[in-house]
Formats: C-alpha cells, sequence, structure tokens
C-alpha cells in the first residue's frame, strides 16, 4: 500500500491504455474509413433529428421477422432508407417479436397520414402491428440541443472548477487542486466518450439526450470523489509531520480513505447493477454509461487526480524528455 | 447534550411521521391537497409536443393567444394532468397523459380553426380536399409536399366570403341538425358577425340551389346546396359522425389561432410500455435497496443498520416530497432517485469509515463517534455542492428544450441530495448518540469497531 504514489507512472500508462483506443475511435476512425474529419459518435435522433418507432408484431414469430422486410414496409409507406434494429422482447412470458426504427423526421404540418401511411403498409405486411414508442425530433430542435449540450458540460466544468478553487482556498497552492480535479474529470468524459464511440460501432449504442445527463453526472461523481481525497490531503498537510515527504502525505491520505472509496463505489455500482439488470430496456445505455463514468471516475480521483498533484509538486514535467526521463522511470519502478 | 438528541429525536419522528402521512394518506388526500404520485408520460403514456409558428414572423403575443386557446381546447378534452406551456418566443409544449388516439388529440388541438365559406363556382369539393382560399392562400399542407417551385400549380384559390376572425365563438354549440334528406344528423351551429354576416347574407341570397363549401383550416368540411339565404350570419355544419363533430366543436370554440402550428417535436409512449416500464423500476429500485442495506449491514454491523433506518427514512421523505412538491417521476427520475441511494450512504460509508479510524487511534467510542462526523463534514459538503451544481446546471439545460426527460433526472438527483444530507447526518448521528450508552469494550463488535492497530494512521493523528 505504501506504493500508491510510486508507482503513478504505472496508473497513468493504464488511462492511457484505456483512452487511447477511445480516441482511436472517436477521432482517426471516422477520418479512416470515410476519409472526412467527425467525431466518431452515433447522434440520436435527440440530436441529429429524425424519428424513431418502437414496433411490436403480436402476430409474427421473432425468427421471421427480418430488417429487411421491416425496411421495405417503411419504404412503401413512404419512409425510404429506415434503419431498422430488432429488439425482440417478452411479453407476459411470452416472446414478441419487436423492433426500433429510425427514419427522417414526420411531416411537421401534416404528420398523422404519414404515420397512417407506414401502419397500413406494416399491417399489410405482417398483420397486428402496434406502435409503442414513436420519436420525431425536428432539425431546429436537434441543433439547438446539440449547441446546448456542449454550454451544458463547458458550464458545469468552469463552476466546478471555481467552487474547487475556492474550496481549497486555505491549502497551499489552491488553483492546483482544481486544475487536477478537472485533468481527472476530462480523462473520465475521455473514457465514457471513448467507450461510447467504441460500443457505437460494436452495438450501435446512440449519443441521445440521456448520455449527455450519464456524462453530466460523471462529471460530478468524478469531483465528488476527488474531493473526498483532496479534503484528505489538505487536511495532513495542515498536521503535517516535519519529517513527511509530499509523496508520504498523499500516499497516506489515498490509503486513508481507500476504504470508503471502494465502500461507496460498492454501494453505488449495486444500485446501479440492479438498474441495468432490471430497470428494462429503456434506460439500459443509460445506466451503463452511468456505470462505466463511476468506476472511471473513482479509478481517475485515486489514481491520476492525486498521483498530479505530486507530478506537480516536483515538478516532473522537467523531466519527461531528454535524459532525466531515464532517471525517473528506474524511479518509478 | 440530552437535550438537544431529545429535540432532534422528536424532529425526525415528526419529519417521518409526516413523510409516512403524506406517503399513506387515504385517498390520496393530504389536508384537502392531492398528493397522489404524478407519473410521467414515458410511465403512463401519453404524448408531448413541441408546437412551432408556421410563421416566422409570428409575434410573443400571438403565440401567447395561441397558447391560451390551446389550453382551453386542452381543458375540453378532460383528460388529467395536462400541460400547455410556452418555450422560449415561438414554440408551445403541450403534453396529453393517458389519451386513447394522442396524434388525433393533437391534430385537433393544433387546428387553427379558421373557418371560412367558399364560393366554389358552383362545384361540389371532395370532403377533406385541401383547397386555397384568398384568405389563406398558401396552406402548411400543401407546401410541405415536396419543393415547390410554382405556386400556381397548387391549384385554384377560391374566393372567400367569411372571415375566421369574425367567428362569434359564444355562438358555436352541439347540436343535431333537424330533417333532411339524411334525417337527423350531429352537427355544430355557428354564428358569423359583422362584416361576414353580411357578405354571407348578400352571396347566400344570390345563389339559393347551388352549392356552397364549407372550409376549416383549408380542408373542406362539406359542400351544402343553399336552401335559403342564411339573412343573421348563423346557420350549422353537418357531418357523419359524433366524433368528428366534437373535433369540429373543439377547434372553433375557442375562438382561432393567430397563427398556424407546426408539430416540430413529438414523443408518444403507450400505456403498455409505461406500464412494463413501472414495473421494472420498481424491481430494480427495491433490489437496489436491499443489496445496499444487506452491504452495509454487513460491513458496518450497529451503525450499518442505522444507516438502513436512515436510508428508509430518506426514501420515505423523498417519496412525499414528490407527491407534495409535486415532481412528475419520468424513468430517468426513478434513475436518479436510484442513484441518490448510493450518494445518500457515501455520507454515512464517509462518517463511519472515520468512526472506525479514530477509535482505533485510542479515543474512546464518544470522541470518536463526535470527531467523525465533525472531520468528514467537510468532505460531504463539498462533493454535496458539486453533484448539486451539475444538477442545476442538468436542470437548467432541460428547461430550456422539450427535454423533460433529463429535468427529472436532474430533479430527483439534486433534491436526493439535500434530503439525504438531513438524513445521513442528523438521522445517522442523532440515533448512533442514542444507542451510544450501550457501547461497553466487549460490544465492540456489535458498533463494527475494533481496536485493531494500524500503523501510518498513528502518524497523521498527531
Amino acid at each position: 500500500m505504501e506504493h500508491l504514489v510510486r508507482r503513478r507512472y504505472w496508473w497513468f500508462a493504464f488511462s492511457l491504455l484505456v483512452i487511447l483506443p477511445g480516441l482511436y475511435m472517436l477521432f482517426l476512425h471516422p477520418l479512416i474509413t470515410t476519409g472526412r474529419f467527425a467525431i466518431g459518435l452515433r447522434p440520436s435522433i435527440d440530436f441529429a433529428g429524425g424519428a424513431l418507432w418502437e414496433l411490436r408484431f403480436p402476430d409474427t414469430t421473432p425468427e421471421s421477422l427480418t430488417t429487411d422486410r421491416i425496411a421495405q414496409a417503411f419504404a412503401a409507406g413512404g419512409f425510404e432508407g429506415a434503419q431498422v434494429q430488432l429488439s425482440p422482447t417478452t411479453v407476459d412470458g411470452r416472446p414478441v417479436a419487436a423492433a426500433l426504427v429510425r427514419t427522417r423526421p414526420l411531416s411537421e404540418s401534416d404528420p398523422n397520414s404519414e404515420i397512417e401511411a407506414v401502419m397500413k403498409a406494416l399491417t399489410d405486411a405482417f398483420g397486428t402491428v402496434t406502435r409503442e414508442r414513436l420519436e420525431s425530433v425536428g432539425p431546429t430542435v436537434s441543433a439547438e440541443s446539440t449547441r446546448s449540450a456542449v454550454i451544458a458540460v463547458l458550464g458545469a466544468s468552469l463552476v466546478i472548477l471555481l467552487y474547487l478553487t475556492w474550496a481549497f482556498r486555505k491549502a497551499p497552492h489552491p488553483v492546483r487542486y482544481g486544475v487536477c480535479a478537472l485533468i481527472s474529470m476530462l480523462h473520465d468524459v475521455l473514457v465514457v466518450l471513448g467507450i461510447a464511440a467504441i460500443l457505437g460501432v460494436a452495438i450501435g449504442l446512440e449519443v441521445d439526450a440521456l448520455f449527455l445527463t450519464a456524462l453530466l453526472t460523471t462529471l460530478s461523481f468524478s469531483v465528488h470523489d476527488t474531493i473526498v481525497v483532496f479534503d484528505r490531503i489538505r487536511e495532513n498537510l495542515l498536521n503535517r509531520h516535519p519529517a513527511e515527504t509530499f509523496d508520504d502525505i498523499v500516499n497516506h491520505s489515498l490509503v486513508q480513505t481507500l476504504p470508503r472509496s471502494i465502500n461507496t463505489q460498492l454501494t453505488t455500482f449495486f444500485t446501479l447493477t440492479a438498474l441495468l439488470l432490471f430497470g428494462g430496456d429503456t434506460i439500459r445505455n443509460f445506466v451503463l454509461m452511468l456505470l462505466i463514468g463511476l468506476i472511471s471516475g473513482t479509478y481517475s480521483s485515486i489514481f491520476n487526480a492525486a498521483q498530479l498533484l505530486v507530478v506537480w509538486e516536483h515538478r516532473e514535467w522537467r523531466n519527461w524528455f531528454g535524459r532525466g526521463r531515464r532517471g525517473e522511470a528506474a524511479q518509478a519502478v | 447534550m440530552q437535550n438537544r438528541n431529545l429535540s432532534a429525536l422528536i424532529l425526525i419522528i415528526v419529519v417521518t411521521g409526516l413523510a409516512l402521512a403524506v406517503n399513506f394518506a387515504p385517498n390520496n388526500n393530504f389536508l384537502g391537497r392531492d398528493v397522489s404520485v404524478r407519473l410521467g408520460l414515458d410511465l403512463q403514456g401519453g404524448i408531448q409536443v413541441l408546437l412551432r409558428s408556421a410563421d416566422p414572423n409570428a409575434t410573443p403575443e400571438q403565440i401567447a393567444t395561441a397558447a391560451g386557446v390551446i389550453e382551453q381546447r386542452v381543458n375540453a378534452l378532460g383528460v388529467g394532468e395536462t400541460v400547455v406551456q410556452r418555450a422560449g418566443n415561438d414554440r408551445i409544449i403541450v403534453e396529453l397523459p393517458g389519451v386513447a388516439n394522442p396524434e388525433q388529440a393533437i391534430e385537433t388541438l393544433r387546428g387553427t380553426g379558421r373557418l371560412e365559406f367558399i364560393d366554389s363556382q358552383g362545384q361540389y369539393l371532395a370532403d377533406g380536399a385541401i383547397v386555397r382560399t384568398s384568405s389563406s392562400p398558401n396552406p402548411p399542407q400543401l407546401l410541405e409536399s415536396g419543393t415547390v417551385t410554382d405556386v400556381n400549380s397548387l391549384g385554384p384559390i377560391y374566393q372567400s366570403i367569411t372571415d375566421g376572425a369574425d367567428l362569434d365563438t359564444s355562438a358555436v354549440q352541439p347540436t343535431f341538425s333537424q330533417g333532411g334528406a339524411l334525417g337527423s344528423r350531429p352537427a355544430v351551429s355557428f354564428a358569423f358577425r359583422g362584416e361576414s354576416a353580411r357578405r354571407l347574407a348578400t352571396f347566400t341570397a344570390a345563389n339559393v340551389g347551388r352549392p356552397m363549401c364549407i372550409v376549416l383550416d383549408n380542408v373542406v368540411v362539406s359542400c351544402p346546396v343553399i336552401n335559403a339565404a342564411l339573412t343573421d350570419g348563423s346557420g350549422v355544419i353537418e357531418v357523419t359522425t359524433e366524433a368528428e363533430r366534437n373535433q369540429i366543436f373543439n377547434k372553433l370554440k375557442y375562438g382561432a389561432l393567430p397563427v398556424p402550428l407546426v408539430i416540430e417535436t413529438s414523443r408518444t409512449v403507450t400505456a403498455t410500455l409505461g406500464q412494463e416500464s413501472v414495473a421494472a423500476s420498481i424491481v430494480a429500485g427495491i433490489i437496489g435497496l436491499s443489496v445496499v442495506a444487506i452491504f452495509m449491514i454487513l460491513f458496518y454491523r450497529g451503525p450499518g443498520l442505522i444507516a438502513t433506518i436512515a436510508l428508509l427514512i430518506y426514501t420515505a421523505i423523498s417519496f412525499a416530497i414528490y407527491r407534495l412538491i409535486p415532481v412528475t417521476l419520468t424513468l430517468p427520475g426513478i434513475a436518479g432517485f436510484i442513484l441518490s441511494i448510493g450518494l445518500a450512504v457515501d455520507a454515512n460509508v464517509l462518517i463511519f469509515a472515520r468512526l472506525r479510524e479514530e477509535y482505533r487511534r485510542g479515543r474512546d467510542i464518544r470522541n470518536a463517534l463526535e470527531l467523525g462526523f465533525v472531520e468528514s463534514w467537510p468532505a460531504i459538503r463539498d462533493s454535496s455542492v458539486s453533484t448539486l451544481i451539475t444538477s442545476i446546471v442538468l436542470f437548467m439545460f432541460g428547461n430550456s428544450f422539450g427535454v423533460s426527460l433529463i429535468k427529472g433526472f436532474a430533479l430527483t438527483l439534486g433534491l436526493g441530495i439535500v434530503i439525504s444530507l438531513f438524513t445521513a447526518v442528523i438521522v445517522t448521528r442523532t440515533f448512533l448518540r442514542v444507542v451510544l450508552p450501550l457501547f461497553s469494550d466487549e460490544r465492540a463488535w456489535w458498533f463494527g469497531v475494533d481496536r485493531r492497530e494500524t500503523a501510518p494512521a498513528a502518524t497523521a493523528a498527531s
């Protein structure tokens, strides 16, 4: 346990190991596959506009339902290029064929005749079809949502940074705490975004308003955890023993807060896992992202934020390049 | 000390009692206030739409008038907790829970309600046909279908005889037409005032025996034959079904909208899907709460049990507040609540961890307990504030749009932080102080503490 601080570059390396593939999927993958620069996230209708239909097909067996047949029915109803995802479900213990279909948004002035046309085409092809959910978002609204999403993330980060600097005003170098907390927050944002980009390619995960909520909650959890650790460092610094080095104090504070970090992590982990397993399909992706953000937040508060304080204390970046680096690496092991 | 405990204990009992009284109020009526749990559209089924003026030059006053008219039409539908509210300068949010055919209902609500009589040049126009009239030559229904390059290709413009603004809404009544070839049929009576009434009288007097078309929002309702001049500007619109009659009546009764509205965003969920979500959330909530309780008791024993009781009080208070404010519970809102269970426990975990630590350093249990609370307070305060900041930002973000999903989450999370400060700090502390006299070194196990020495902790204590 005395080695938490001494091994700091191992912890940073592990963070990079998680973040780099995500960064690749976020920025390089779209560039390589499409040749254009884009963010490798799949925006949902909340941010890209469009319509989402959740349909159930009680007259059709799940096996005989194919995405092509559904897309054809949508095309016959006037919606070309529908993206269909099968999502079989169980109702009263029996399997029921179901699908999520994404199309262009509904007409603004006369949506009902469009809905009727699609439902008629679907009924002709599959018998009874029930429409459980239908959401349509126009292009103006989605553009505004995207803009204010960015504002919300930046605004929340800024206010939290200011609060942290204020809360640690009595500790030596209060700005350091704010900046280190912010870097570990950025770490969590990159982890969550990166995993979302990977899952976007792997399972078609979409970034929607709820995803943004998960991201912002991750920010607050990350800061929450970082504050608990920093608070202990601040306290131990004020009661500093003459023989203690800064490294000792940080290591010490980490060991002292470790039971709390693990226990809090576990209780929240339990509640979120319960939600993930039993909370239903609608919020599954949301809870998954919360869970990833939560784990990342706890990790970064212990293994990044506090360790960065040590890096800063020694101004170790002077050794990162050139000859000093070898000595540092040896010391780190 | 004893007095302070006593008053804190009384406060806790009163608050918990009130919370339980609200939660289990007979007929969900607490002191004359309706305290039933409000479920959001995603849980009880229904529709939410964001309406925007089709005319970009609409003034805020016109939107306000439109919102007022829609609100009256919504109230006339007679369904429960509806919402009609303005969003920004040119938008109106409408929420209708639990209606059978939500899209149709919205279609009626947003109908402009502009009743016109047009000179159809002696033709019988088909019912339901979209026509251009001289007072509304470019109906949005026609403009949107495909790209219109030449407005003249849309068809002839018929001369309007009346102006919708002259309709006397007090004369609009549901009725039945008398006799006629088809017998008694549902109908809506109407009357025009002023210039429109005079023009209608002149036109009908000159065209007895010829058809005249009744047009509502550029859609032909019917083309009756003029039997006699409508000298006082009043008459009836005959339709086939009562449902159709009610739609027309609702559109006309509260006056016309000053601007036509289009549906920018809509979200519909069926009641079936909503009930499935409610069932799933309840299961997830109970399992989450139980696992946390088991964990706390196994790990912290006596204090863990007290934390569990505090958690139950927390749940009772939360739901009582949801009922009182009232907070409309949505699926993300419930997720926010379940998440806040974890946060509510966090404060206790911080305190208990500190209590153990202080006890191991050799302090007696009373000092260790008080120090545990005092020393962990800054961390609890700072972390609560940062989560509160995030929930406020989320709430504002959700407020500025139709994204009410986020608002629900932010609200339950933020409330959870505030309530948990009460339960995790005051409730737990009071209960622990009350059971403190039971402590002895032999019973240390029950209090989850021991004297096992931890070497590094000793240095920091000085």
